[in-house]
């Protein structure tokens, strides 16, 4: 009998590795991609020189007026000028620090979720969810010995971070549960969830934040007043929950039939087989839909300019025409580009992550 | 594989009763007239060709498939649509599936204690000590904190049943565990069931695996076109069946 002899492990070709391998794969694997690379280059060299230029190199950086831009490029005086404006909209300037703490507070009382030695995350995660609205609430709008800050002097970045907070912290669950009952077995639920989906999903968000503010008043009582911000908030959460629902659905329509079975057979009942079994592993399918949607409904808060609520989009836009700074467009709207680019790359940005860490398949 | 398997004495106590078991899929009568009663500590096999309703008979049992008609009684409780008697019933039956079915977002340890958890409340301590017990007897308490995903088909078979064992049981339900498998891992998977059934579970099990029926089966069941053929103790059911469709189908399942 003969022993068979297992041939060594060797080493791949040198041009397949490193550096040289990835330039090679990536950007030189043909004649057509090479070309691309040089155009790609060219194009490169072409615009990112003279932004540089007129963003920094040339730029104003220090002064007060218009006046003290004086050199060809960008005046970021302008930008530096309004910020507070920008930032807090009308809110009273002795009151800011009241936004700056509800800022501190979200931020220092979500670190522990994300901490993930720490035990009973869950029901510290659960607590922050119901207690911080709450607190935010009262911070921002004031009463109970905090002087009153109507939700009409709200402005600029923090009234778009709350409109965009409550829509996904709204929309998340409500689109979940419009999600199951889309597929429920009991066909009213099925019957109002469907047509609570397809209304809302059939209807621009322009449209109904118009009819939030000037058709729903003209059925209500007139001793009724609901807050302006109020009704685009919850036309938003409506508007939003109908596209996550959708997201989710089809991350449910992704779990096999197997799953449902085994966790049935376990003699878990249906909120635990959904809660444990099946939404954790639909929602993290849908994970780049659900961010998606977010990263959209953040970017369409925008569209409350035409309500008259000075988000951070409007009040820069107001800025621009204000008679002192005629003629600082460009600076205003690419600061408005830079802020809302910030926040939607991070959350892309984090998205990722969250998928890698969920990722279970083939960790070895 | 021991020969004690077989020699242990059945309680008197019926566990399983189904009376006259109807059920259609639309105009497909998949369950003709199914009577069976089982025992406690009773193992038996259900075996036929594909479509002969084996799987539907014992999905029945744990209502993962409704039947239209007839009587079925599960310690005690009678199935019907009632949702109390359906977790009741699903808490004492344990199944394992064909293609394992674990839950790919936990690790194996999760997987156990799930169920015991959040149906039996058992205090999360007390349920991981129950997992790593019945891992430790389906062999693998080393892959505790992997995930299903990182293990072989056997392993996450064998992970299967401990699963389902952490729940105490008093049936288990096997709907053809070794047929989604690699020959290389089909021992493994009925050396654990064989131990199983030495430790006096009640078992229903659909396989093809006529060695396992041999070394640990009560009676062997033979279905056909939704209907019980033949049943017999596994000697006499090998070595002499009654029915021509018994013998057809033995002669193709043995002969290779």
């Amino acid at each position: 009998m003969s022993t068979h002899v297992f041939k060594p492990d060797l080493p791949p070709p040198t041009l397949s590795v490193g550096v040289l391998g990835w330039l090679r794969a990536n950007l030189f694997s043909n004649g057509f991609n090479t070309a691309l690379t040089v155009l790609a280059v060219y194009l490169i060299w072409l615009m990112v020189p003279p932004v540089i230029q007129w963003a920094v190199l040339d730029a104003n950086w220090s002064g007060t007026t218009r006046e003290d831009c004086t050199a060809d490029g960008a005046c970021w005086v302008f930008i530096q000028n309004r910020l507070q404006q920008f930032m807090y909209g009308f809110y009273p300037l002795s009151q800011r620090w009241r936004v700056d703490l509800t800022v501190l507070a979200a931020v220092l009382g979500a670190v522990p979720i994300f901490v993930r030695a720490m035990p009973r995350r869950w029901i510290y995660a659960i607590g922050y969810l119901l207690v911080y609205p709450w607190l935010a609430f009262w911070l921002l709008h004031g009463g109970l010995g905090l002087q009153i800050v109507e939700t009409s002097q709200w402005g600029g970045l923090m009234l778009t971070l709350v409109i965009a907070v409550v829509g996904i912290a709204g929309a998340m669950p409500l689109g979940i549960l419009l999600a199951l009952g889309r597929r429920s077995h009991m066909p009213a639920i099925r019957v109002i969830c469907v047509t609570f989906i397809e209304f809302w999903r059939g209807v621009p968000l322009i449209t109904v934040l118009f009819m939030s503010s000037v058709m729903l008043p003209l059925f209500l009582p007139e001793q009724i007043s609901i807050d302006k911000l109020l009704r685009a908030l919850i036309a938003v959460t409506l508007f939003e929950a109908a596209y996550i629902a959708e997201v989710v659905r089809g991350g449910l329509q992704a779990i096999p039939k197997g799953q449902y079975e085994a966790a049935g057979a376990l003699g878990l009942g249906y909120w635990r087989m959904m809660g444990l079994v099946i939404l954790p592993q639909a929602l993290k399918l849908v994970i780049p839909g659900i961010v998606n949607t977010f990263i959209a409904l953040f970017k369409d808060t925008s569209l409350v300019i035409i309500i008259g609520l000075f988000d951070l989009f409007n009040s820069i836009h107001q800025a621009t025409v204000d008679p002192a700074w005629l003629g600082f467009a460009t600076e205003g709207y690419v600061f408005a580009a830079a802020v809302y680019w910030i926040f939607c790359f991070g959350m892309s940005r984090y998205s990722m992550r969250l998928e890698r860490r969920l990722h279970t398949g083939h960790k070895r | 594989m021991t020969d004690n398997a077989k020699n242990h004495t059945l309680g008197d106590k019926l566990m399983i009763e189904l009376q006259g078991v109807n059920k259609w899929y639309g105009e497909f009568h998949v369950l003709k007239d199914i009577n069976l009663s089982v025992r406690q500590g009773e193992r038996i096999v259900l075996c036929g060709p594909s479509g002969s309703g084996k799987s539907t008979t014992i999905r029945c049992i744990n209502r993962l498939e409704e039947h239209q008609q007839g009587r079925i009684v599960v310690d005690d409780v009678e199935l019907t649509s009632d949702l109390k008697h359906i977790e009741a019933i699903r808490r004492e039956v344990g199944m394992v599936f064909q293609h394992f079915n674990l839950f790919p977002h936990l690790t194996v340890l999760q997987n156990c204690t799930l169920a015991p958890m959040w149906v039996r409340n058992m205090p999360k301590r007390e349920a991981e000590e129950v997992a790593m017990h019945y891992l430790e007897r389906v062999r693998i308490p080393e892959q505790a904190a992997k995930y299903p995903g990182q293990l072989s088909g056997g392993q996450q078979q064998r992970v299967a049943i401990a699963r389902a064992l952490c729940m105490k049981p008093k049936i288990m339900l096997f709907d053809e565990p070794t047929s989604a498998l690699d020959p290389e891992m089909v021992k493994e998977v009925l050396d654990t069931m064989i131990q199983l059934a030495e430790s006096g579970m009640t078992m229903l099990c659909v396989t093809h695996e006529m060695g396992f029926a041999r070394t640990v089966a009560d009676r062997v069941i033979f279905m056909d076109r939704g209907e019980i053929i033949e049943q017999a103790p596994p000697e006499e059911f090998f070595s002499n069946p009654k029915n021509e469709r018994t013998k057809t189908f033995l002669g193709q399942i043995l002969n290779h």
